[in-house]
């Protein structure tokens, strides 16, 4: 007979371990690749060889080439980037909003918290692709009003649209990290340490970054890593619906969805012919944002103060 | 509990009124007021329409105007684009269509998620338990036009045992409401393993497996109950997502539903249509939190509802 106190976290934790460790071997190979090509990939991505459309991966494209004899493989590397900048760009400024949101809602306490947190209800309320779409559209203009006071406009109309796509993207991702950050600094708040700070005279902005922050950093990591992998399937689905990153830019949201197309001629003709149009964007995607959730999750089961008592 | 329900009732149409008021205000940072947008003149049978029902001469007397109509008629305008139909009519023959599509969906989503996760944590480690959640991790890392795209084909372009498109008989549900559930389905499962994992470890079991109850049976009648807890809050918002439909999903399979117009109404500057599927989607999502919030305290009776 098995033993009543059999566990279940100690198996689990050294499965855990393996996948986070897996999660970030997936996550170097693949990332490493597409921001140390960048040079050759951003004057390659665009090449186009019209007698060579349409070519099966093999010796002259490795990844094959898609309908207009461009090679795929540098678009997907290119497109990583691409994907992976505003998946991390937008991690950064949710980080940004939802932290200090978080905080300066559960420092203040009483009726500055209660408002803050019922604008964060209200955003919930609203539908999240909506939103997107709202801000995308609202501040393209501006956005590219900035940008072309700032550098060459050929520049700057296509930098803008990333841009404002990762702030709508971040701008509408921090409401979960604002409502973990504020229930941590609740409970952080009535601390001896804290109390202790404060009858030493140390001051708010000080309290703040020598004793509330660094408590904070295990969940702002975990979500941080968790934000990441949600930001780049936003804009696979923006990009889906033709308002992502615009061609001829790459991002694995569009090439897959590009990709998708091709399945059409199954239906006509009874085989899958052009397969790696969505075959190598959907594996590249795919692997990537499970690298990422395995190493958010192997994160936050070491880092995250609520799941840490299955650890004991 | 019936105070709680009621607060709440009375509570509810306040958010609604705030949430409309964002909408409003992000549906006007598109440019200009509905008859005045640049890129695309409104038909003049609608500009008439609209002339004779609202007062047009700024943002906040239309505002009233607007509103008056909502209150009084439940009439929520014309649309700006599909010159023949009312936002009403639009929300009326697509909502039931993404609701049926929903609703399936996350039954589905229930039934798998839950059990897989279960027998993921029966037997921790197992080969099962591993490739259940290595396909749920799947499931949440594939984009959901992928999963559709792949599953129409395989199902209705290859096998050909079910309808590729359109919206005619229940086979015409499956395969959406599969591409559909694939995504909760996984984060379901997920939840369930760990929360299982974790309450396994917990005081309560240990004296339950004391008693002499095995394993399986602690796990499915004390374990269980604690587990489902989070799965619950997950399937307010969930719901509330999946029902008013996955845009995606209904693009892909060509659905008559309601979410496409989450998406297209944006992009056409339709203010109206805007406004009226926003009020949809943010009166199902605080009802569904409500009833999630009543089945948590039907579930765990420790919860003080009201303080």
């Amino acid at each position: 007979m098995e033993p009543i106190l059999s566990t279940l976290p100690q198996r689990r934790s050294r499965w855990r371990l393996n996948t986070g460790m897996l999660g970030a071997v997936l996550l170097l190979g693949i990332a490493l690749p597409c921001l140390l090509s960048l040079p050759w990939s951003l004057k390659l991505y665009d090449a186009q060889d019209y007698t060579l459309i349409n070519t099966a991966p093999g010796s002259t494209f490795w990844m094959g080439s898609d309908g207009l004899g461009r090679s795929l493989g540098w678009r997907c590397l290119l497109g990583g980037a691409i994907s992976l900048g505003i998946g991390i760009s937008a991690a950064i400024i949710s980080v940004g909003i939802g932290v200090t949101w978080g905080t300066v809602a559960g420092y203040a306490g009483g009726r500055i918290d209660a408002l803050m947190m019922r604008i964060v209800d209200v955003l919930f309320g609203l539908p999240y692709i909506l939103l997107v779409v709202l801000l995308d559209l609202a501040l393209s203009p501006f956005v590219e009003h900035v940008a072309k006071w700032m550098m060459p406009d050929t520049w700057a109309v296509q930098l803008s649209q990333l841009l404002t796509l990762l702030i709508a993207i971040g701008g509408v991702s921090w409401l979960t990290l604002a409502r973990v950050i504020r229930g941590q600094v609740l409970s952080l708040r009535e601390q001896p340490f804290i109390e202790a700070a404060r009858a030493c005279g140390v001051g708010r902005v000080r309290t703040f970054w020598y004793h509330l922050l660094p408590n904070l950093v295990g969940p702002i990591v975990v979500y941080a890593t968790l934000t990441i992998p949600n930001a780049i399937l936003q804009e696979s689905f923006l990009s889906f619906l033709g308002i992502g990153v615009q061609a001829p830019m790459p991002s694995w949201g569009n090439l897959a969805s590009e990709g998708t197309e091709q399945l059409a001629s199954i239906g006509l003709t009874g085989s899958f012919t052009r397969w790696w149009l969505l075959v190598w964007p959907c594996v590249l995607l795919g692997l990537t944002l499970m690298g990422l959730n395995f190493v958010g999750d192997a994160l936050r089961d070491k880092l995250d103060p609520r799941s840490r008592k299955s650890h004991r | 509990m019936f105070r709680f329900i009621a607060w709440r009732l009375i509570q509810l149409p306040v958010i609604l009124l705030v949430i409309f008021g964002v909408t409003f205000t992000l549906a006007w940072l598109l440019p200009g007021n509905p008859l005045e947008n640049p890129d695309k003149p409104v038909k003049p049978q609608i500009a008439e329409a609209m002339l004779k029902q609202y007062n047009l001469d700024s943002p906040w007397s239309f505002l009233r105007s607007y509103s008056v109509n909502v209150l009084t008629k439940g009439d929520l305008g014309p649309s700006l684009v599909y010159e023949d139909q009312t936002v009403n009519q639009i929300i009326g023959s697509g909502l039931p269509v993404s609701v049926q599509v929903g609703i399936t969906a996350l039954i589905l989503a229930l039934i798998i998620g839950v059990g897989t996760g279960l027998i993921s944590a029966m037997k921790p480690g197992s080969l099962w338990d591993m490739s259940s959640l290595g396909i749920a991790v799947i499931g949440i890392s594939l984009p959901t036009f992928v999963t559709a795209s792949v599953l129409m084909i395989i199902f209705a372009g290859m096998l050909k045992w079910l309808p590729v498109q359109g919206w005619d008989s229940w086979e015409h549900m499956v395969l959406p409401s599969l591409a559909l559930c694939a995504m909760p389905g996984a984060y379901i499962a997920r939840l369930t393993r760990m929360g299982l994992a974790d309450v396994m470890q917990s005081d309560f079991i240990r004296t339950a497996r004391a008693k002499g109850l095995s394993k399986n049976k602690a796990l499915i009648k004390h374990a269980m109950k604690v587990a489902f807890l989070p799965v619950l809050s997950f399937l307010g918002p969930a719901s509330a997502a999946t029902m008013t439909g996955s845009f995606v999903v209904e693009k892909v399979f060509n659905l008559p539903g309601l979410g496409v117009h989450f998406v297209d109404a944006v992009r056409n500057k339709d203010q109206f249509l805007i406004l009226g599927v926003v009020l949809v989607f943010s009166t199902m999502l605080v009802l569904m939190n409500l009833l999630v919030d009543v089945a948590y305290a039907w579930v765990d009776p420790r919860i003080e509802l009201v303080k």
